[in-house]
């Protein structure tokens, strides 16, 4: 019995915004239950009174002066920035119509 | 099953004879620091579209987020207002869903390690006091803003596309959650009211944030589930969004009792769902229905490092609290020599600003605050936003007052200012010229009048020289009409008087 | 130096800077050098993905100027160099290897960019990369892959392969890479380079496109170790755009250097990871790799075995901890504000629009881990999966943190196997896992790794990496070691390793 099915697949797909075709379905579902198998293994060891690590080096309280772009900052051009989109109308992104809702 | 997707309503008395509601307030106050959340851009309301960005709330690859200090001060100082214990120790979480306004395709939030947790506030309701508990306060950033454009205008449904504008995006949020509030079931919606109308003037008082409703500098989501009498377990909950004006909160916590009400009578069940509440029409109609619960998969932040505020910031941060609003209103009905009961009349209104406001302009508390809770609150009743919205400030408000006690105008001629001061036919002064509404105080074209007035009224005028002064306020009544109630109505008298003595 | 006279391309960053600022070549001349090479060879390379030609001229003519004017000169000015195609670059095509950034202009530099430029570094291109850096070969690349030096059959290892490979193709004396499990050091090892992961917060990953943002470091790449520690010096330091920069003087890396080649390594503690070795691990690899040992205890160094028992767990833990955040990462390639939008017809919605796009965008690897790290966030799952390598990671740093008590540096193969055949792993993701097997646990805990060439292996001729490993804030003694393996190793041959990469 796969860990992973393909159904699942479809749903991690969905969830990822990933529009995959029937073929990878199949081919995604073997391969990720193959990987998750493998894995799995982090299960393992005994953890119980371990606890996790979130960030490589123990830093705190980075925070920046409520300055409005200091030196050093990137300051964008607007016009440059909305070239570079895929489409761009009266100084905004162009964008599909939205589902749902906010 | 039925879902009732119709706008069928209980009526609220019998709705809350069936069944108590329970309520869940989240409250989103935009942080008035100079800067972003996460990068240096300006805050601005109002600026050109997309020239307050950068690659950071652009969400562009290889962009990183940078906490701004401010911000983490001012949640701290909220938190600490609101009486919650402030973490030692928290960290950014990432909110993961796509949505095309969110630039990075998730929200850096906080989720299960809050800056500033389980506290409260105290509201009144009709002279009895409510602890309102808070689940947490906690940071977050806002979206950019979408216009849709074709189809239906301004709706998402039905529209070709959208245009969007990043200035938004990236502005320091700081959520506000209730723990679950259970209160009389008639008072519930003044009571969401009432914590909206006291959260927005503690965050003022604090300075934060002007927290104004109009510009979606705080709005609110009301969450909201029946239960029947006499049970125990919580109902399923609607959650209406953005609930965006003071009157607003009370509306749609009252539609939605009586809409969860009309569903369960009928034996239907509430679906958990999110809600649009409607302005105009007061009603809320249907958004997304969370078939199944939304997988957030939050996860630490990786590009941000944990928050630990030293104790002894905050503690020096607690220094810097103002008066608490009770104790500053308190002070103030003693100034204006006003009981408490009446101060609780103007904070209600969500008035009490504007008033001082205006007092600080010039104007005498009680006129102050008679404009303020009289006309004004009727006039923003009428047309159904806050107080705060409408277009006069305070300034003019106080001019208007400044007219009156002059002597340049009369009760009646001021509302007519300010008629026109609503209506954008510009500052008091301007009104006054534009529309000729001066008090006619040249006694030469008052005695005109009044001449003319007792040549139409000389039975009236026979009266008043044998010594019957009850009859001069025909002769008065007939200058007014005559001077369009331009006249200083004393002034009339003495001189009606001195003509017939 | 790798010939004399006027051959540029053959020479080290430091002696062509050296050569620059005494008049002897201009930086327009060792420029063009470099340019000519590679129009001549990366038609069989693909080391690059673009090449900014006039980029790099005009960059080149402005240290000339400068020199001219009597200005001083960086110690790497006017030297080319070939950055990684993760990070950003302003007005100069940005892909990360995927199809779905194709044509991107990035509207502003990287900070490794902008150091590279105020040093007066020449970048000359953009170089390859498995797609999004997730990879160990170079093949995930949406522009197809790029090939061994050594032997064009054959992957120059990954994701920085395209780095890796300017190197020995003689395109470029110096590269910068990312090294997020190994993409660093294992194009290093299999292309007979040297390959730096700097500690993590040590270089900036501001405009470093993200993958795993608690483990991506960017590093140097490089023919020789004083190269590298040149290029680490430009590049690393305080980035006040990016919260997990170290607020730190850079360790001396150059001095390092410096001294391990002239010192050698008398007296330092060298731990043998007692994981990496044995089954699995090719007998070239181990030949060399011990032989290596032998040479620097020969030279001195007290050498131990260490056990470190949570290594084992650190491949399960790295694909669980480094999909999961590259889901979150790459959701920003939606489709509506920069690179590729498939579909938009006025009929597809937004959300439509984005899941076509990513689909026609995102190669299957990408795919793979998105959804892999998906799944593993996934709520009821995060705890057994995310949760979990959480906690190994954190078992992995107790286990660094108990031997460097011990010993001063940590050593060990920094690949199980010599370069790899073009096509042999490619549909066995859990196979080609294997290649970061001992890069990894370095990347979990957040501390110093690099790859320095230790010879060919007898079986198929192809180069071996030697690791070595020191903690966080200690990067100065992966190049003194290094410095004094490679002069050592060097004396043992007669040449530099790359005299013997055979001919374009």
């Amino acid at each position: 019995m796969p860990s992973i099915t393909r159904e699942e697949v479809a749903h991690l797909a969905k969830l990822s915004r990933l529009e995959l075709s029937d073929a990878e379905l199949d081919h995604f579902a073997g391969q990720l239950d193959a990987i998750v198998s493998a894995v799995a293994r982090v299960g393992e060891l005994p953890t119980e009174h371990v606890p996790p690590t979130s960030h490589p080096q123990p830093l705190t309280n980075v925070f920046r002066a409520d300055i409005v772009r200091p030196a050093g900052t990137p300051v964008l051009d607007r016009a440059e920035v909305l070239a570079q989109a895929p489409a761009a109308e009266d100084e905004r992104f162009r964008v599909p119509r939205i589902l749902g809702e906010d | 099953m039925s879902i009732a997707k119709t706008q069928e309503l209980l009526g609220f008395d019998e709705a809350l004879e069936r069944y108590d509601p329970v309520m869940g307030l989240e409250v989103h106050v935009e942080l008035g620091t100079n800067t972003k959340m996460f990068c240096s851009c300006p805050t601005e309301f109002g600026a050109a579209p997309n020239t307050q960005v950068c690659p950071t709330c652009l969400g562009l690859p290889g962009s990183l987020p940078v906490v701004n200090g401010a911000a983490v001060e001012g949640a701290i100082r909220i938190g600490l207002a609101l009486h919650c214990e402030i973490a030692q120790w928290c960290r950014f979480a990432r909110k993961n869903y796509f949505y095309p306004d969110m630039p990075k395709n998730f929200q850096t939030s906080q989720y299960d390690e809050p800056i500033s947790y389980n506290g409260y506030l105290d509201v009144e309701v009709d002279g009895r006091s409510f602890r309102i508990g808070i689940e947490r306060a906690h940071m977050e950033e806002d979206t950019g803003k979408s216009t849709h454009v074709g189809g239906a205008t301004g709706r998402i449904h039905g529209a070709d596309y959208s245009l969007v504008d990043y200035n938004r995006a990236g502005i320091p949020l700081i959520e506000i959650v209730t723990k679950p509030i259970e209160v009389p079931g008639h008072l519930a919606p003044a009571v969401a009211r009432a914590y909206v109308t006291e959260l927005r003037e503690l965050i003022r008082a604090l300075g934060v944030s002007e927290a104004r409703m109009e510009r979606g500098q705080m709005r609110c989501d009301v969450n909201l589930s029946l239960r029947p009498k006499g049970e125990t377990k919580f109902g399923t909950r609607s959650e209406t969004k953005n609930v965006n004006s003071l009157r607003s909160v009370e509306r749609a916590t009252r539609y939605e009792i009586q809409r969860h009400a009309a569903v369960l009578a009928s034996g239907g069940r509430i679906v958990q769902e999110t809600r649009h509440f409607h302005e105009n029409e007061g009603t809320t109609t249907s958004g997304r229905v969370k078939e199944e619960a939304e997988d957030y998969r939050y996860f630490p932040e990786p590009d941000l490092v944990p928050v630990a505020p030293s104790r002894e910031w905050v503690e020096q941060l607690r220094g810097t609290l103002p008066q608490s609003p009770t104790v500053h209103r308190r002070r103030l009905a003693a100034e204006w020599g006003i009981s408490e009961f009446d101060m609780q009349t103007v904070v209600n209104a969500g008035a009490l600003e504007q008033i001082v406001a205006t007092i600080d302009a010039g104007a005498p508390s009680d006129q102050a605050r008679k404009w303020w809770t009289g006309e004004l609150a009727r006039v923003a009743n009428e047309r159904g936003v806050d107080v705060g919205e409408l277009p006069i400030t305070p300034a003019q408000v106080a001019r208007v007052v400044g007219l009156i006690q002059g002597g340049e105008l009369t009760d009646k001629l001021a509302r007519q200012v300010v008629e026109g001061v609503l209506a954008g036919e510009g500052d008091p002064d301007a009104v006054v010229a534009a529309r000729g509404l001066k008090v006619v105080s040249d006694d030469s074209a008052l005695l005109a009048a009044i001449d003319a007035a007792i040549a139409a009224n000389a039975a009236v005028a026979e009266k008043i020289r044998a010594g019957n002064h009850a009859a001069v306020g025909v002769i008065i009544g007939a200058v007014m009409k005559s001077t369009r109630g331009q006249a200083d109505a004393a002034r009339v008298r003495e001189l009606v008087l001195g003509r017939l003595s | 130096m790798y010939a004399s006279g006027s051959d540029a391309i053959r020479r080290t960053a430091a002696d062509l800077a050296a050569a620059i600022a005494s008049g002897e070549l201009s930086a327009v001349e060792v420029t063009q050098a470099h340019l000519d090479r590679i129009a001549k060879v990366d038609d069989k390379v693909k080391a690059f993905l673009h090449v900014d030609a006039q980029g790099a001229l005009a960059a080149a003519a402005a240290v000339d100027a400068k020199r001219a004017k009597g200005e001083r000169l960086g110690p790497l000015a006017g030297v080319p160099l070939a950055l990684k195609d993760v990070f950003t670059t302003r007005g100069v095509p940005t892909t990360c290897g995927s199809r779905i950034l194709e044509g991107w202009l990035p509207p502003y530099d990287a900070t490794v960019a902008r150091r590279l430029r105020e040093a007066d570094v020449v970048i000359i291109g953009k170089t390859n990369m498995d797609e999004f850096a997730m990879g160990s070969s170079t093949e995930n690349s949406a522009y197809g892959p790029t090939r061994n030096p050594w032997d064009l059959e054959r992957v120059p290892g990954g994701s920085g392969g395209g780095s890796a490979a300017s190197l020995v193709a003689f395109e470029a004396p110096l590269a910068i890479g990312s090294d997020t499990g190994g993409s660093i050091r294992q194009p290093a090892a299999v292309t007979g380079t040297v390959g730096v992961k700097p500690t993590y917060g040590s270089v900036s990953r501001y405009g470093l496109v993200a993958f795993s943002s608690s483990l991506d470091q960017g590093g140097p790449c490089a023919r020789t170790v004083l190269d590298a520690a040149l290029l680490h010096e430009i590049i690393a330091g305080h980035d006040p755009l990016d919260s997990t920069s170290i607020d730190m003087p850079v360790p001396p890396v150059v001095a390092a250097a410096r001294r391990g080649a002239d010192e050698g390594v008398r007296g330092l503690r060298i731990g043998v990871v007692k994981q990496f070795d044995g089954e699995g691990y090719a007998p070239g690899v181990r030949q060399r790799f011990h032989e290596s040992v032998e040479l620097l205890a020969g030279l001195g160094a007290e050498v131990v075995e260490i056990d470190a028992p949570s290594f084992d767990h650190a491949l399960p833990a790295y694909y669980l901890i480094a999909p999961s955040e590259c889901s979150s990462n790459l959701a920003r390639f939606d489709a509506m504000r920069y690179g590729l939008r498939v579909g938009d017809d006025g009929v597809h919605s937004a959300e439509e629009v984005t899941a076509l796009t990513r689909e026609a965008g995102f190669g299957p690897e990408v795919k793979r881990r998105i959804m892999l790290g998906t799944y593993a966030l996934s709520s009821g799952y995060y705890d057994a999966y995310y949760g979990q390598a959480q906690k190994v990671r954190t078992l992995i740093i107790r286990d660094f943190e108990k031997a460097f008590e011990r010993v001063d540096v940590l050593v060990s193969p920094t690949t199980p196997t010599t370069a790899f055949k073009i096509g042999e792993r490619v549909d066995d993701p859990v196979s080609m896992y294997l290649a970061d097997l001992c890069t990894i646990p370095t990347n979990l805990a957040g501390n110093a790794g690099m790859s320095v060439p230790c010879g060919l292996a007898p079986e198929d001729g192809l180069p071996v990496g030697f690791q070595i490993l020191a903690p966080a804030l200690q990067d100065d003694r992966l190049y003194r070691v290094g410095a004094a393996l490679e002069a050592a190793l060097e004396d043992r041959w007669g040449h530099p390793i790359l005299e013997e990469v055979p001919a374009l």
